[in-house]
């Protein structure tokens, strides 16, 4: 599915109006989290607490899987085990089937996008409504999100008031936000009050009380949560925490890494459902954790790091090459520099085409990162494992990206680079003929299509510096 | 499903062991006037921060819903609220959600206190105040006593001993609903409340 | 996290200078300009002939053992305890930042860190090691510069204010900055091929971004982005020539 990046940037970078939308949503995003963390010194400490977390979290990942379910089920909530996407699917409809559900509401889940849930409810006559203002808009559109945390992006409101007025009765065009806002409260309302059940995804799953903590702006992940009968929960098997203590942290680097807001307006414990005497909430509550890959890129201590990812978007937003051709390019459910190195590790590097390539390796990633994941060197590390990979390859899909040509020429650059005479000889050779290679040449060709073709220079540096007397030893 | 759970937890176990990190030091901020701090942040995220007394709280909410033209105010009878059409939210949602999601103004509530650094409210729903109280009606009124604010979420937890009983539902509420889906656009009231005003009792 | 580096614990008396590939053969009189301004500060340079690339063209590709390999040919080409001085932060943070890594479980794995410990990007060793932002007198017309900071010399090697010190430190030089000066150029080493219309949009926006400051030149520490920034310039016709920093400086203060 992903392997034809090249060709989506492509058509990304000849649509104007999407590369404007992409470049001034991510500046404002970049300014904002800067202002967040102007006290350089908190932000290094501050993250490097976030990282150590995860971290901790990760180490005794199967013991605090089992504490937290132990809790949960003590709290009265159900939990489910899905090794697999279609397992994850099947769970669900199972749920819902039993309860007679036709319509759920949906909060913004990114778990529920990569089992692509709301396709398979579909199928099974099962009415999925996206309740997030963006998704529900990307739903409208029949589009899949570009952003993980601002999912239409990539839409400017023109094409939005559009998509209001062809689908939703008696709407007049209207680019005014605050009314194309009203507009979706109004057509949520009855949704919401008439579903069945409510699917949420969640931020953090805390061993220590069992309890699920889901953030967000809008308040519809409260009422998917809570106006329903049926509440039903999807979280990667990543998402545990030690302890209550350590979601202070974290909130104090998800929201103003993601959009630069202090705090979401929101946060939701949740615990468990509605009790004996209790007015509201769901009767009762289901929590699906999923795998799908993920304990693969676990049994790897290098890979493990990607597992910390809180899901925050800010290696996307200030990914030069992300906000040159926006998330859909990716053809993965995670975009931008994270998705470049999840979706290799959970789809397979044979199914990943060029993503693991579609990089500078700028690290400016890895400079926001708020759990400091080491993004270029997976990068580098999936490379490698696409090209050559080790004795036990830890990634589906290794040797995927070999190519007997591209092998032979980096043996031959060995050969070369690798032994001072065969060097002093090649360099000489070049920087007499170098630039008699015509800049239609392949690999020149693409370079020469923006920039003038460089020039070998008469004398090497080896030469001058011999000829100036400079030592050699 | 057990097997599901069986090979989850096999594959995890059978993954390399590494020594957990230990949680390197940070702490959260604290402030010389916590209400100050408090009122800054939410009012920077379109709260309403009022500062009254334990006497003058009722008439001045009564001042607040007249000038905001509210009709029908959610409230729990303990409260005592000065008005003239208040109801309680004291049958099941599923008896109660028509009214509910159309047919309520604003609404009032206490809280179990807030935190300095993020101007965020805890509210804990409980049987006199469930949890869609403080979320359907377009106007929340939280009511916040001032020696309840702490400096973080690091130490009301602590001071609250959250861990050791999680209520079914805990709720950080920093402003009102909003949503900046469309174009980086602020707008309120996306789907919460539109509106959200903290009396601060001093 | 950029590596943290301090200077040696002495003045040294010699030092190593790794020329790079790039500048060896597209840019020598860069290379041989920040060697000028390290001999003009009384230190002797040692330009190991056997020298030749860090190995990171291949260790980006994936072909870890080929960039081992001829990462091992410079232990080999660097053997005294010398600080070793390189005009890019790129190769520099290559050796100093992934050595210890490609070396794991090697037969030279100690050798590798003790190699990548000695490793500094140049602008770096002239203002820490050797005080050069204080000593500079400029001789040059005035002139209006903007700097380019290369990604891997800022986020690998931790380099972000040392160039713009020297820069500053130019009475007759006005440094504009320009808003995208920390973004990527798009170079990216073989990106550039394997994603040449991405790259192409990012050398487009960088070289907006540098006219927009109205500079006669772009300076930056990294051959790399210069040839990429430079070549996209000089193919569109844009007036803004590319230099490295050491040419610049040698040329401001010394005439050359």
């Amino acid at each position: 599915m992903a392997a034809d990046f090249s060709t989506r940037a492509h058509d990304a970078l000849n649509n104007p109006q999407l590369r404007a939308n992409f470049r001034r949503a991510m500046d404002g995003l970049m300014t904002k989290r800067a202002a967040q963390f102007e006290d350089k010194d908190n932000w290094t400490a501050l993250r490097a607490k976030g990282a150590a977390i995860k971290a901790r979290a990760l180490a005794q990942l199967p013991d605090l899987l089992e504490e937290f379910e132990q809790k949960a089920i003590a709290n009265g909530i159900t939990v489910h085990w899905a090794e697999t996407t279609a397992d994850a699917n099947r769970i669900v409809l199972e749920i819902l089937t039993a309860h007679g559900a036709k319509k759920v509401i949906k909060g913004k889940s990114m778990v529920s996008e990569e089992m692509h849930l709301n396709a398979h409810l579909e199928a099974h006559g099962i009415k999925a409504v996206e309740s997030d203002l963006g998704e529900y808009i990307i739903q409208l559109a029949g589009e899949a999100p570009s952003h993980i945390v601002m999912p239409c992006i990539h839409k400017n409101k023109g094409e939005i008031a559009q998509l209001f007025t062809d689908n939703i009765e008696n709407q007049p065009y209207t680019e005014d936000v605050d009314a194309l806002t009203a507009a979706a409260r109004q057509v949520l309302r009855r949704e919401f009050a008439s579903a069945d059940a409510g699917l949420s995804g969640a931020n953090f799953l805390v061993a220590e009380t069992g309890s699920l903590v889901l953030i967000e702006n809008e308040g519809n992940g409260r009422l998917s949560t809570t106006l329903p009968p049926l509440h039903i929960a999807v979280a990667g098997i990543e998402k545990l925490v030690e302890k209550l203590d350590d979601v202070a942290p974290l909130l104090a680097l998800l929201p103003r890494s993601a959009t630069g807001q202090a705090i979401t307006t929101y946060v939701n414990m949740i615990t468990s459902p509605r009790k004996s005497g209790e007015q509201d909430g769901p009767r009762q509550v289901h929590l699906v954790l999923l795998d799908n890959g993920r304990s693969r890129v676990y049994a790897d201590e290098q890979l493990r790091d990607t597992l910390r990812c809180i899901r925050c978007g800010a290696c996307m937003n200030h990914c030069p090459v992300y906000s040159r051709v926006g998330g859909h390019t990716y053809g993965s459910v995670y975009p931008g520099p994270i998705g470049k190195i999840l979706t290799p590790q959970l789809a397979g590097l044979d199914c990943a085409g060029d993503l693991p390539h579609a990089s500078t390796l700028c690290n400016a990633c890895v400079e926001v990162c708020p759990v400091q994941i080491p993004i270029a060197d997976i990068l580098v590390r999936l490379r490698t494992e696409a090209a050559e990979p080790s004795a036990s390859p830890a990634v589906k899909g290794a040797g995927s990206g070999h190519s007997a040509v591209e092998s032979a020429v980096w043996k031959g650059w060995q050969a070369m680079y690798a032994n001072p005479a065969a060097y002093k000889v090649g360099t000489k050779a070049l920087s007499v003929v170098g630039n008699l290679i015509p800049a239609a040449a392949p690999l020149l060709k693409q370079w020469t299509s923006v920039r003038t073709k460089p020039k070998f220079a008469a004398k090497t540096l080896h030469q001058l510096a011999r000829e100036k007397g400079y030592d050699n030893e | 499903m057990s097997e599901a759970r069986a090979n989850i937890l096999a594959r995890l176990r059978a993954a390399p062991q590494v020594q957990p990190p230990e949680r390197p030091y940070w702490q959260a901020p604290s402030f010389n006037d916590r209400l100050d701090r408090f009122r800054m942040m939410i009012e920077a995220v379109h709260g309403e921060v009022h500062v009254v007394t334990e006497q003058t709280w009722r008439p001045h909410l009564r001042k607040i819903l007249a000038e905001k033209n509210v009709a029908r105010v959610l409230a729990a009878p303990h409260l005592g609220i000065d008005w003239d059409d208040v109801v309680a939210y004291d049958a099941p949602v599923e008896d109660f959600k028509d009214q509910l999601v159309s047919g309520i103004d604003a609404c009032v509530t206490t809280t179990r206190g807030a935190i300095a650094e993020t101007g965020s409210l805890v509210v804990v729903p409980d049987v006199d105040e469930p949890r869609l109280a403080s979320l359907l009606p377009p106007i929340h009124v939280a009511l916040l006593k001032a020696d309840d604010i702490a400096d973080n979420l690091a130490q009301i937890i602590e001071a609250q001993g959250w861990a050791a009983a999680m209520p079914t539902n805990l709720l950080l509420i920093s402003g009102p609903s909003k949503t900046a889906d469309i174009e980086q656009t602020l707008a309120y009231g996306v789907h919460g409340p539109k509106e959200l005003i903290v009396l601060v009792l001093q | 996290m950029p590596a943290h580096v301090t200077p040696p614990a002495e003045m040294p008396k010699d030092v190593y200078y790794f020329g790079t590939c790039l500048v060896d053969l597209f840019f020598p009189d860069a290379g041989l300009a920040g060697m000028e301004l390290l001999k003009r500060q009384g230190i002797r340079v040692v330009f190991p002939q056997d020298q030749s690339c860090c190995g990171q063209p291949a260790f980006n590709s994936g072909h870890r053992s080929e960039a081992r390999e001829v990462a091992r040919a410079q232990l080999d080409a660097f053997p005294e305890d010398w600080p070793i001085v390189v005009p890019s932060g790129s190769c520099a943070g290559m050796m100093r930042v992934h050595y210890p890594d490609l070396f794991q479980g090697d037969r030279d794995e100690e050798r590798a860190k003790a190699f990548a410990g000695r490793v500094y990007e140049l602008s770096w060793f002239l203002v820490h090691v050797l005080g050069l932002d204080t000593k500079l007198v400029d001789k040059g017309e005035k002139v209006t510069v903007t700097w380019h900071g290369s990604c891997h010399s800022m986020r690998e090697m931790g380099v972000v204010d040392e160039p713009k010190r020297l820069i500053r430190a130019l009475s007759n030089v006005t440094l504009v900055e320009n808003p995208r000066e920390k973004e990527c150029c798009g170079f990216g080493g073989t990106f550039a091929v394997r994603q040449p219309e991405v790259s192409a949009a990012m050398v487009a926006d960088k070289i907006d971004a540098i006219g927009q400051t109205g500079a006669a030149r772009v300076v930056s520490g990294d051959c790399g982005c210069l040839m990429n920034i430079g070549g996209a310039l000089d193919k569109a016709g844009k007036p803004t020539r590319p230099q490295h920093l050491a040419e610049f400086l040698l040329e401001r203060c010394h005439g050359r």
